[in-house]
């Protein structure tokens, strides 16, 4: 097992290498300039020029590649052309709030999706499964910002018992931390949760019509022991799949959600250096995402082999 | 012992008191002020770059030589008095007493050297011609310093009190020491509010304290003159991209005062009872049609004039501003409306009933052969959008054979600063607005340049229209300075500089516990008050 999760992380390495020379030649051939909006509309071509060359981005391509690698594998991602600041300060400002948006988010998800995909499962067929699906469809389809927009305006400015926007850090109180953020992790969860009262469903009902199942019943296993017990544990491995899949929507939808709901996140942060064309916070926070991708991956391998002892590596 | 259904009913019971708390926004208490502004403030260096939000944010940090007030006439600010030669050609600055930079260290004429020095590395218009025609910039001793120029220069005091980007602001030496194409790393001020670097989020928040060692003048404030009385502790900038959201937070009480609402979102914004909306910016923007005056056909001014005449300012302004038609008027003109020297002499091309006939017309003239057209519109950034559709519709009218490219503003950016031929990169139009304030006169004009390679993007050239810049600029009186403004007016407008789609202004809008917020081209914090 050690072994695996050593080959797995050693396994990471050129993954990161390939998506960081991914990133910077994308960034590299992308239209815009990051001189010209420092230099904003009053500035004279001449300026634009002089600004560009003092930042380094008239260098050659592999000039300027090799300087930021050598500069990574010494742990430093650079620095932010428009505020001078470290990248790793800013991602190191703004990782609470989306840290704590997405773990809230998957609590919530987790909670009610699965028990709404056993249920739906376990009363196929009734007006329970159809309303369960109903709601699946309705947070798969509608869009993440349309949520937001409609739970702050009923929560928020209607019933005036949560904050439009903001972010309150968890050592400032759970309270306060928590009312900034239900509304944004309702909001993001819901595709979250639709997408796996889905597959909970789907995967519950191909092991409910399993031989063993029918055996459980009929040795007289309880209702709630063989649906959470027996059949679910069996079903787990199809939704810690899709759990570690969604990672990715969770981080597509919370640079959504961090945007409606003023959320200082690295959403909010990778939008705004995309918009700026601030290359080294791009490349910095892709760099992060890609890898924390890569380790939700691997810790959903290793969490097959706890449903399902089959499984070794 | 509690039960399960106990538990349950006391943990709603606390859960919903504790969410029907009150917010804390509202329980806040007078002494700070929480703002919405324009963009994201990315940095503090006014002179590295020149975008409105980093000047903005720098007038709380540091102070000018001197101000304009809302005639748009400098006022000495740090400058006690000033004296000038009957020719112009020296001026004698003496800085005010007691003045202090954040650091405690008083501010000295050579502070006030070196800004200057920075500022007219990057100024092009104003700072540019100062610096041209310098002999020498001296600190005479710690409070007096002098320019001794060969050539007079009588817009001395607009110069150094300008709000137009990069605007002159005092910093310590050691600061305005820093290469003026290299960003400041220190933001020591010498104005009413300190900035609190160690709870800066960029593109989330930036924070202002009270600077307890400034010394406001004695007169009332206006504008960027008189006493800078800050009546709060703090001022926290909040930014909030989505417009939607913003506009919530304002009627939830979460913020103080939103500097640009969305003209979508204003009606919602008045239905609220504790919200108010005025006007901000009396000066107002001007949309521009910007054209590459390199290639064909724009090389030639024929085609520039069927765009001209073939322009419906009333379409572009709908499609900005929407149907609030106190928002927008046409402007037959360059320059700003309800100022000193607006003119509309010369601009009956801008008037009247649009003839796309005579514009298909001009067009053949000019040797145009259907080949394609290249408008760069920028789809994020909603001033642009809307002209650049209105503009891709005018021009098939007229039977231009149009290439709509969608990109986004920093794209826009780089593209437009291509000399390369338009089937080669390059471009034929785009679309950009200037604010107000920089189209009061010649100077901060950058638009209206017409020196060819050295203009701004497409690169204009007219010798006439440069003369008449330059009689500006030599004008003794303000009759000579409107003489000479009409005239540049009508030269600009012959030779279609640019198109002027008509001029517009935007909202602004504070919770009604808020008083003393001013109209401005800028926000204005001192002597603003909150209950």
């Amino acid at each position: 097992m050690f072994a695996y999760i050593a080959r797995r992380i050693a396994s990471t390495i050129p993954v990161v290498l390939l998506v960081a020379l991914f990133v910077f030649s994308l960034l590299y051939i992308a239209p815009g300039d990051p001189a010209a909006i420092i230099a904003g509309d009053q500035a004279t071509p001449a300026d634009v020029d002089r600004i560009r060359a003092s930042l380094g981005l008239d260098r050659p391509f592999l000039v300027r590649f090799f300087d930021w690698f050598w500069h990574i594998l010494q742990g430093d991602l650079g620095t932010s052309i428009f505020t001078n600041l470290p990248v790793t300060h800013m991602i190191a400002q703004r990782i609470e709030p989306t840290l704590s948006l997405m773990m809230l988010t998957l609590i919530l998800s987790l909670t009610l999706a699965i028990p709404m995909g056993v249920l739906a499962a376990w009363k196929h067929g009734t007006w329970i499964d159809r309303t369960v699906m109903m709601v699946a469809v309705l947070g798969f389809s509608t869009p993440v910002f349309v949520i937001g927009y409609v739970l702050a305006y009923v929560f928020a400015l209607r019933l005036d018992w949560l904050p439009v926007q903001g972010f309150t850090s968890i050592s400032e109180g759970l309270i306060p931390f928590l009312r900034n953020l239900i509304l944004p992790s309702v909001a993001l969860g819901l595709v979250y949760m639709a997408l796996i009262a889905r597959i909970t469903r789907a995967t519950m009902l191909d092991v409910l019509s399993q031989d063993y199942i029918r055996t459980a019943k009929a040795k007289g296993v309880g209702q709630r022991g063989m649906l959470f017990v027996h059949a679910l544990k069996n079903a787990a491995v199809p939704i810690v799949t899709i759990v570690g899949i969604g990672f990715a929507a969770l981080i597509g939808g919370a640079v959504v959600t961090e945007s409606v709901f003023a959320i200082p996140g690295l959403g909010r942060l990778t939008v705004d250096a995309i918009l700026r064309r601030d290359y080294p916070v791009i490349q910095g926070v892709v760099l992060l995402f890609s890898f924390a991708y890569v380790l939700v991956n691997l810790g959903v391998d290793l969490l097959y082999t706890l449903f399902d002892p089959r499984i070794r590596y | 012992m509690i039960d399960r259904r106990g538990f349950l009913t006391t943990a709603a019971a606390a859960a919903s008191g504790a969410l029907a708390a009150p917010r804390l926004s509202l329980a806040a208490d007078s002494k700070t002020l929480r703002f919405i502004p324009q963009a994201n403030l990315a940095n503090l260096d006014p002179i590295w770059t020149t975008q409105y939000v980093v000047r903005n944010g720098s007038l709380l940090i540091w102070d000018m030589l001197y101000g304009v007030n809302e005639k748009l006439e400098p006022q000495p600010q740090m400058v006690e008095a000033h004296e000038a030669s009957g020719d112009f050609k020296t001026w004698t600055f003496r800085l005010r007493p007691g003045l202090k930079f954040h650091d405690g260290e008083p501010v000295r004429a050579r502070d006030a050297v070196a800004s200057i020095n920075r500022w007219m590395a990057r100024d092009a218009t104003m700072g540019g011609v100062i610096k041209k025609r310098l002999d020498a910039l001296e600190a005479v001793d710690d409070r007096t310093f002098r320019f001794r120029l060969n050539q007079p220069y009588p817009k001395m005091l607009f110069a150094l009190g300008k709000s137009s980007t990069p605007t002159l602001f005092i910093m310590p030496e050691r600061i305005a020491a820093t290469d003026p194409f290299k960003q400041i790393s220190e933001y020591v001020g010498s104005g009413p509010m300190r900035f609190k670097r160690d709870e800066w989020v960029p593109g989330a928040k930036a924070i202002f304290e009270r600077f307890d060692g400034y010394v406001p003048r004695a007169e009332k404030a206006d504008w960027l003159s008189g006493g800078k009385r800050i009546h709060f502790e703090r001022i926290e900038w909040q930014i909030v991209p989505d417009g939607a959201t913003a506009s919530a937070a304002l009627q939830n009480g979460e913020v103080d005062w939103w500097e640009t609402p969305l003209p979508d979102l204003v009606p919602l914004l008045r239905q609220s009872a504790n919200v108010a909306v005025d006007i901000a910016d009396p000066l107002g923007n001007i949309g521009s049609f910007r054209i590459n005056h390199l290639y064909p056909p724009f090389n030639d001014v024929r085609a520039r004039r069927a765009v001209q005449i073939a322009v419906n300012q009333e379409d572009y302004m709908s499609a900005v501003v929407g149907d609030d038609q106190s928002l927008w008027k046409t402007l037959p003109g360059f320059f700003t409306p309800d100022t000193p020297l607006y003119t509309e002499f010369g601009g009956e091309a801008l008037k009247g009933k649009r003839d796309y006939e005579l514009a298909k017309q001009l067009l053949a003239d000019s040797g145009y052969k259907n080949e394609p057209v290249i408008l760069l519109v920028a789809t994020d950034v909603a001033i642009t959008k809307a002209q650049g559709d209105v503009t891709a519709d005018l021009l098939k009218r007229i039977g231009v054979n149009v290439q709509y490219q969608a990109l986004d503003w920093g794209t826009v950016g780089q593209r437009r600063a291509k000399k390369d031929p338009p089937s080669e990169g390059g471009w034929n139009i785009f679309h950009t607005w200037h604010a107000g304030a920089d189209c009061v006169n010649p100077a901060p004009y950058i638009a209206l340049d017409c020196s060819g390679p050295s203009a701004w993007f497409g690169w204009p050239k007219s010798d006439l229209v440069q003369a008449k810049i330059a009689a500006w600029y030599d004008a003794p009186d303000l009759a000579a300075e409107k003489q000479a403004i009409a005239e540049l007016n009508k030269a600009a407008m012959d030779h279609v500089v640019y198109v002027p789609t008509g001029f517009f202004k935007g909202y602004q809008a504070w919770r009604k516990n808020i008083s003393g917020v001013v109209k401005a081209p800028f926000p204005v914090f001192w002597d603003v008050t909150k209950a």
